[in-house]
């Protein structure tokens, strides 16, 4: 870049911004003063600079700062009471598969190839289901542009 | 006697130990900043209270893993930046809410200027700050940070985790990208 309009682009944003020392102010003036160019550019960032630096934020009512962390416990909590659902909830559909499992081979009346058969499905969803979840759990751990905005 | 360095610190070892109210304390000393952040990426105060909430319970998980020879909040900046713009990324086929992001700015009370005068500073106020709404998210947080938080150089570098003169050079830029936008609506 050229050299000079670098220092230009430094020196006018310490201008906008109020910021110049006296030395940079006289280079500043005498940098401006070369260039019609440069000077316009000055003097509509300049204008913009007076209205922009008018502008603030309303502030939000005071009772949004009392709920504020109460907002962020209860979802704390929330987030607690998630990690104990799923964990009941895992244990019993483990469970009920289990005795499901043993039913079928226990039951008298229905044929081998039934039992197999309804076997093999069971089976072979719970290992789709764990190869999912590896798969994902793996996927997640080693994936270095995990936190790269897509 | 202790100074707020080390009472936070000794609010962050607490908090780090499951102590929520001793992270309530952070979060009470962060959140208007926090707030008054995510506003200005997002433009909507309800997105902004939301989000910047989700940036503090995402920080207490990820509280473990914070080194606290680093900045608490710089840290949580970081996190609620990624938010923010994932989350303007998700919504961005949704058009910005004009008549929302005006009810964000505080109104202009001149008592020196005359009625005339107050029109015309008001709606160029309106171009000004519509302009703004229509940078990219990068250029209106610089921007933003510096003339209306009036944020130092030093603490946007800090916060953005870029050099001082990298600050610069893109507040500039964002600076030059927004006299456009005003140039072409007027």
């Amino acid at each position: 870049m050229n050299e000079n309009l670098e220092r230009f682009q430094y020196l006018l944003n310490k201008a906008l911004d109020e910021a110049l020392t006296n030395s940079e102010r006289i280079e500043f003036e005498q940098l401006i003063s070369t260039s019609k160019e440069f000077q316009d550019e000055w003097n509509s960032l300049k204008k913009i600079k007076e209205i922009s630096s008018t502008m603030k934020f309303k502030n939000p009512p005071e009772e949004l700062w009392d709920k504020y962390w109460l907002g962020i416990y209860a979802r704390l909590e929330r987030g607690v009471a998630w990690i104990l659902i799923s964990i009941g909830t895992s244990i019993l559909l483990i469970y009920g598969g289990f005795k499901l499992i043993e039913s079928i081979i226990e039951d008298p009346t229905l044929t081998w190839f039934l039992k197999i058969a309804i076997l093999a499905i069971i089976i072979g969803f719970v290992l789709l289901v764990v190869s999912v979840i590896r798969e994902r759990f793996f996927l997640r751990k080693s994936d270095k542009y995990k936190d790269i905005k897509r | 006697m202790m100074n707020a360095t080390d009472k936070e610190n000794e609010l962050l070892i607490k908090a780090k130990n499951g102590d929520k109210n001793a992270y309530g304390e952070i979060v009470k000393n962060y959140m208007r900043r926090a707030y008054f952040a995510a506003l200005s990426i997002v433009g909507s105060s309800e997105d902004a209270v939301d989000l910047s909430q989700e940036a503090f319970i995402k920080a207490y998980r990820a509280l473990k893993k914070f080194d606290q020879e680093k900045k608490f909040y710089t840290w949580y900046y970081s996190i609620l930046r990624n938010l923010c713009l994932n989350f303007l990324r998700n919504k961005k086929r949704h058009a910005t809410n004009f008549s929302e992001i005006y009810d964000l700015l505080e109104s202009s009370k001149d008592e020196n200027q005359d009625t005339e005068n107050m029109i015309e500073r008001n709606e160029t106020r309106k171009i000004v700050w519509e302009a703004i709404w229509k940078l990219s998210p990068e250029d209106r947080e610089i921007i933003t940070a510096k003339d209306i938080v009036n944020a130092s150089y030093e603490e946007i570098a800090e916060l953005l985790q870029i050099p001082t003169g990298t600050v610069m050079s893109r507040l500039y830029y964002a600076r030059k990208r927004l006299k456009k936008i005003i140039e072409q609506s007027i």
